[in-house]
């Protein structure tokens, strides 16, 4: 489904990923975990489209396609979501009315009817519920207030409402206490198929706890230096980065 | 002899009343301002002398006076003396004579903002059958209208048909001698509409110049007044989220409205005219004076406006709050894009007890436009325990245009209460990111951030014009990204 290919990018002229090769099959559930300022963030802003990221070599195909040949929004509707680590807030524009011009560009992407008002409030109530919000938030201005819990579960809960074919997850565990964190982990769990694949980025080990994955990859220094099984995450717990000749300046909290 | 005589007369009077219309229908003045060309404007619309004689004291005002320079705004001089004041209705055959003859671009505007078929044709300017037309506009609004007392008309018909309420009132509020384009503009006002609900009446329904027959020629001095009497609620909806083709550069207009005890209006304006192009060609300039005048105790103005049109905005709609607690009301969204200038705001003076007032102004500059808010608050030694509360937020997208904000606060009165909050945002590339990583345009994305942006104004109007402010934003936006 997802192919990366030597993928070089830099950010004001910095080079940051220093050739990435990644395989995800449909179906699959991979991590990327490193510690801070490994490229992690950088990779996932890369895949979503982020004009601030320049690719300088490399290549990454998409169900075949040149992913790269494609404008943010296009990569979108091919099915390409992105939980961001932290939601911007636009002010004044409702979740509801946000959310369903969202489904809605989906829709017609996909040659569906587009939703009418009601019809959406219908589904837009039930998800949220999926992942313990209370539907009233729907009405307050996007991210417009939202405790850093309710950010993350509500970019969860886009990712229901739009079911992607890949839903990138950049540090969706972070700021979370451990009731939210099980919450944004059944919704993710519930995306879970045999047609849809996963990529969580994180820096903690706790959050495959509950969301197992199929493979573990550690970015370090730009590049994907191991790849293992669910077992490398929790030697990674044990050990830290530093038996992988990496240095952090976070490993405290690693291992913690 | 006498009676032969008699007769004769009125045969040379008919005759020239005759000869009168037919030069109604074939004259354009020549271009030109001066006394004479007032005398004939006067003449052609039949005005009683009172009329004529206060548009030759306007005149002589406007001769002393210079156009003013403060605004934040640029354009070459106007010449004055090249513009004709008055034209006479187009004639049927230079219209165009169906839709296929409209500029497309036109068409695909029109298309986007949802205006019904049979109304594009007129709004283009196509000659429909204006006699059907009117007659099922005039039907259905006249009667409901008549039975509640209200008068809606053209002030040219009122000057004929309630001279003793236009001589009373008209320049009470905005005095010829106000401002450079207030005395133009009384000099030589083309047309423009005129309603007085009487006293204890609540207007049946809103009043709207799209609807009035006459709309569409009222000409570049537009002249409207507005008379609540006591006890009384209109609304009043001016303009149309169609875009105006107007081959008139300099509009003038003036805007007066006169509010007694307890009485409240409520008037918005959407304004699109021609902006120009995206290189800052043509473009109309869009100099009003817009007035209320809460006389009475209790009385109650709100302007709301939305303005994306116009080469360059020059307009202030205020509030004089002479009657104790009486409120003053100003919802403004006011967006520019490519060159176009806008300066624009408002003025509230305070003078009686207990007045209040509220200014909630949003700016929004895109391209290579400049956007700026000027507002006066000012508190009369009578104002006590008078409150205002300004809030002026300026948006930018891109990082090409300008927002500027010049407050204005005045008070000689110690109990007087202002606040005044003030923000610039920007559209950010976080924002813009976070809607295409949606799936949505970012076209869409920037109005919707826009119109998020606007919603505190546009839940002041009117509903139906509310939902087509909104697409007209979304509209006027075109072409603002990438």
């Amino acid at each position: 489904m997802l192919s990366i290919k030597n993928l070089h990018a830099s950010v004001e002229g910095k080079e940051i990923l220093k050739g990435i090769n990644l395989e995800i099959k449909p179906g699959e559930v991979h991590a990327i975990m490193g510690p801070n300022g490994s490229g992690k963030s950088t990779l996932s802003q890369v895949l979503a489209g982020n004009d601030a990221y320049e690719v300088t070599s490399g290549e990454i195909l998409f169900n075949g396609e040149d992913l790269l040949a494609l404008e943010t929004e296009e990569r979108a509707r091919e099915g390409i979501f992105l939980a961001f680590q932290y939601p911007v807030e636009i002010p004044g524009v409702s979740n509801l009315q946000f959310l369903r011009t969202a489904v809605n560009a989906m829709r017609k992407h996909q040659g569906q009817e587009e939703m009418n008002a009601a019809e959406f409030m219908k589904l837009a109530r039930q998800v949220s519920k999926q992942v313990d919000l209370n539907p009233d938030f729907l009405k307050r201005g996007v991210n417009e207030g939202f405790s850093g819990g309710e950010k993350k579960r509500n970019e969860v809960m886009q990712a229901l409402l739009l079911q992607p074919k890949l839903a990138i997850l950049d540090e969706t565990d972070s700021g979370l206490d451990i009731d939210a964190l099980k919450v944004a982990s059944d919704g993710v769990n519930a995306l879970r198929s045999d047609d849809r694949a996963i990529l969580m980025v994180t820096h903690y080990q706790r959050l495959l706890n509950y969301i197992v994955p199929d493979q573990v990859h550690v970015l370090a220094g730009g590049r994907i230096i191991k790849s293992g099984g669910r077992e490398l995450a929790l030697e990674l717990e044990e050990k830290g980065y530093g038996w992988l000749g990496v240095k952090d300046e976070d490993e405290a909290q690693v291992a913690g | 002899m006498a009676n032969t005589d008699r007769q004769v007369n009125e045969l040379i009077k008919r005759e020239y009343e005759h000869g009168f219309v037919t030069e109604i229908e074939a004259e354009t003045f020549e271009p030109g301002l001066n006394e004479d060309v007032i005398r004939r404007l006067s003449a052609i619309k039949n005005e009683p002398e009172f009329m004529l004689e206060w548009r030759l004291k306007a005149y002589r005002r406007w001769l002393e006076m210079d156009e003013p320079n403060w605004a934040h705004v640029n354009f070459p001089k106007v010449d004055y003396n090249a513009i004709s004041y008055y034209s006479a209705p187009k004639k049927r055959e230079d219209m165009p004579q169906s839709l296929d003859e409209v500029d497309p671009e036109l068409l695909k505007t029109y298309e986007k903002l949802g205006i019904p078929l049979h109304e594009r044709a007129k709004l283009a300017g196509v000659a429909v059958d204006a006699v059907f037309d009117s007659v099922s506009v005039a039907t259905t609004f006249k009667e409901p209208l008549e039975k509640a007392g209200v008068i809606f008309c053209p002030i040219s018909e009122a000057v004929q048909k309630y001279p003793e309420l236009v001589q009373k009132y008209l320049g009470s509020v905005v005095p010829a001698g106000d401002n450079y384009f207030a005395a133009l503009n009384s000099a030589v006002f083309s047309d423009g509409s005129f309603v007085y609900i009487p006293k204890g009446v609540r207007c049946p329904m809103e009043l709207s110049t799209y609807f009035r027959i006459n709309a569409a020629n009222t000409g570049q001095f537009e002249r409207t007044l507005i008379i609540a009497d006591d006890d009384s609620y209109v609304s009043y909806l001016e303009g149309c989220t169609a875009p105006m083709r107007d081959e008139n550069q300099l509009h003038a207009a003036v805007v007066e409205l006169v509010v007694l005890d307890n009485a409240q209006i409520k008037y918005s304006t959407v304004q699109n005219w021609y902006p120009g192009d995206e290189n800052g060609k043509g473009g109309i300039y869009n100099f009003v004076t817009k007035r209320a005048a809460c006389i009475g105790k209790n009385s109650k103005v709100s302007w709301t406006q939305v303005e994306t049109g116009s080469a360059i905005t020059w307009k202030y709609p205020s509030c004089v709050l002479r009657g104790d607690n009486s409120v003053g009301e100003f919802y403004s969204v006011a967006l520019t894009h490519n060159y176009q200038q806008a300066d624009t705001g408002t003025k509230m003076i305070h003078l009686g007890k207990n007045t209040s007032s509220t200014i909630i102004s949003k700016g929004i500059s895109a391209g290579r436009s400049s956007n700026a808010y000027r507002g006066l608050v000012k508190f009369g030694p009578g104002a006590e325990a008078a409150r205002n509360f300004t809030q002026c937020d300026s948006l930018l997208i891109g990082d090409r245009c300008a927002a500027h904000t010049f407050p204005y606060i005045e008070s000689q009165n110690k109990t007087a209460i202002v606040e005044h909050e003030a923000t610039t945002s920007k559209v950010s590339d976080e924002q813009m990111f976070l809607c295409r990583q949606r799936g949505i345009d970012p076209e869409q994305a920037v109005s919707m951030i826009v119109n998020g942006f606007c919603k505190e104004v546009f839940k002041e109007l009117p509903m139906e014009f509310a939902v087509e402010a909104g697409k007209l934003l979304e509209v006027s936006l075109e072409g603002s990204v990438g």
